[in-house]
């Protein structure tokens, strides 16, 4: 791995470990534990996406789908079939992963806007599945009393037990997509979303790397969902709409689609603006959002992560 | 890089290629034997790239046959082509522009590696093992042409003679028989197109046949075995540099038919 990845890493970790600390003991902030579970919910997404967008340069707008479909596997075959949760999060996966395989093989044949809409199109039909399919998802109310995870028998009941399962499975996902972008498949995606013909020549499988980092993201967003049912309790059609979709790929957009950390520094950004530092718009923070992609992608269109090296280089002159 | 490579013969049968009412390969054919340099000359919209693309599968022939050592390869799609040993260079520059110089030629090795999502994920011992051996490769390929000191560079940076030469490395990567330039020195000024002749000459000292489209009359006589030249999507004359210097037809197609004065 990379030295500057590595430093990366380390200090991520660090804050990981502080950021319990202080919050716990700061009244204010309290509450920020139980956002940053949703922050390394969502960044397990943005890293598929991430990857997805930024790297092999093709568009998903329907990723809220594939949450979806994780949380609803996860959410139904335990309080439905009683089934461990551990065991139901790898069905969730493998239906997943089978749904993206299915889904992508003929949309990825399309390129820019019409695998957009492709996509958009997808993530509408499975959000119409969740409400009306009501024997199985409960339709619009959802449903509720979907137990906990437990690990070894510790059952995980406090928030800080879930932001520890949760950020642990985010750097693990991420050491694995850094590996990967990395490598001769990283090289794979960067080359085809350069130039398909040149990738081609060169003897890259263009349309089945476009399928396999399609599914690999569909799975990290499915992961993402089965820890949501389990943290949240609770699941309704409206935690995954075309909006969610929207948000992630502003989430991954703001931050910086052509770096992974980019994804992870746009989801803590935008989560924490939605969930907490925005509520003075009330209803307008839709315009905030507006604003703040606008300003991004006339200004930064490499993302914010952008300013980082340009930064720490000010940082060394002065 | 791979001189005892077995050798490839390239037999075009009968090509026929059109674009919707433009016939822009009228029944072609021709062969190309290992171990030489074969120019293919011929005014603008002849159908010399229209050529290199249908060889290498980026579209599928309307009709004839395309032969790799006797398979018949038409229609293979151009991964396939790569895999069967026939890499190329682009007309128009299509580097990997956002991706280093270096990078760029490790991508030539994608097919001469096998690491699967799993073992790049976890980085296994197999898989670290063949990145190193990935990355010595591309950096021997990108001295064998000269480059090695733009190695951490964005291609795109590099200017136009460069990324030419990062063309060929890349294609060289790929461990090819038949390598195929499409205008390799267009954009190149004198002195770089004396490079392109002295680096052409060392490709073919590897055991690589080479087939080159090009515009340079003088690189073309200098450096060629065999030139092949077309008009109109069709072949008008074949043969050794010599003969084709005196083909009337050569010099018809080119500058147009002769007049006689005496008519007048």
């Amino acid at each position: 791995m990379q030295s500057s990845n590595r430093k990366a890493l380390l200090g991520l970790t660090l804050f990981l470990i502080l950021f319990p600390v202080v919050a716990m003991n700061v009244s204010a902030i309290g509450h920020y534990l139980d956002i940053m579970i949703f922050v390394g919910i969502y960044c397990l997404i943005n890293m598929g996406l991430s990857l997805l967008m930024g790297y092999a340069g093709q568009i998903s707008l329907g990723h809220a789908a594939f949450f979806g479909l994780g949380a609803y596997t996860s959410g139904i075959l335990c309080t439905k079939f009683s089934m461990s949760p551990w065991l139901a999060m790898v069905a969730g996966v493998g239906i997943t992963a089978l749904v993206a395989y299915i889904v992508g093989v003929p949309s990825l044949k399309l390129k820019g806007h019409y695998l957009a809409m492709a996509t958009l199109g997808f993530g509408v039909i499975v959000h119409i599945f969740f409400n009306e399919e009501v024997s199985l998802t409960g339709g619009p109310s959802g449903f509720s009393d979907i137990p906990g995870l437990s690990i070894l028998g510790f059952s995980l009941n406090s928030d800080l037990s879930y932001y520890i399962l949760v950020w642990f499975l985010v750097l693990l996902t991420l050491i694995f997509s850094l590996n990967v972008i990395h490598s001769r498949i990283g090289r794979a995606l960067r080359s085809l979303h350069d130039s398909e013909l040149a990738a081609d020549a060169m003897g890259v499988e263009t349309s089945r790397y476009k399928v396999m980092i399609f599914v690999l993201s569909a799975v990290y967003a499915s992961v993402a969902g089965s820890l949501y049912t389990h943290y949240v309790g609770f699941l309704s059609p409206s935690s995954f709409d075309f909006f969610l979709s929207i948000k992630l790929v502003m989430m991954v957009v703001v931050g910086g689609m052509h770096n992974i950390w980019g994804a992870l520094l746009g989801t803590w950004l935008l989560t924490f603006l939605g969930n907490e530092w925005l509520h003075v718009f009330h209803d307008f923070d839709i315009l905030v959002y507006g604003a703040i992609l606008l300003a991004v992608v006339m200004f930064l269109p490499d993302g914010l992560v952008h300013l980082v090296p340009r930064m720490s280089r000010v940082w060394k002159r002065g | 890089m791979n001189t005892e490579s077995s050798p490839l013969f390239l037999h075009v049968e009968n090509l026929q290629k059109s674009f919707g009412g433009v016939q822009a390969l009228k029944g072609l054919s021709f062969k190309v034997s290992p171990g030489i340099i074969k120019a293919i000359i011929g005014p603008n919209g002849a159908g010399k790239t229209t050529l290199f693309n249908v060889i290498t599968g980026v579209f599928p022939p309307n009709g004839g046959a395309i032969a790799l050592n006797g398979m018949s390869i038409e229609g293979c799609k151009a991964r396939e082509i790569a895999r069967l040993g026939v890499s190329r260079t682009f007309q128009n520059v299509e580097v990997f522009g956002r991706m280093t110089v270096l990078e760029n030629v490790m991508v030539g090795r994608h097919i001469q590696s096998r690491a699967g999502i799993i073992s790049t994920g976890l980085r296994l011992v197999g898989m670290r093992r063949e990145e190193r051996q990935i990355r010595e490769s591309a950096m021997q390929h990108l001295a064998f042409v000269g480059l090695e000191n733009r190695a951490t560079e964005l291609a795109a940076n590099l200017p136009l003679g460069e990324q030419k030469l990062l063309e060929v490395a890349r294609a060289l990567a790929t461990d090819p028989k038949i390598l195929l330039l499409d205008e390799p020195a267009g954009g190149l000024n004198t002195r770089e197109t004396e490079g392109l002749a002295a680096l052409i000459h060392r490709i073919l000292e590897q055991g690589i046949t080479v087939v080159l489209v090009e515009h340079d009359m003088n690189l073309v006589m200098d450096i060629s075995d065999e030139i092949m030249v077309m008009n109109f999507g069709e072949k008008i004359a074949e043969g050794k540099p010599k003969q084709i210097k005196n083909d009337p037809l050569v010099i018809e197609a080119y500058l147009g038919e002769e007049v006689d004065y005496s008519d007048l």
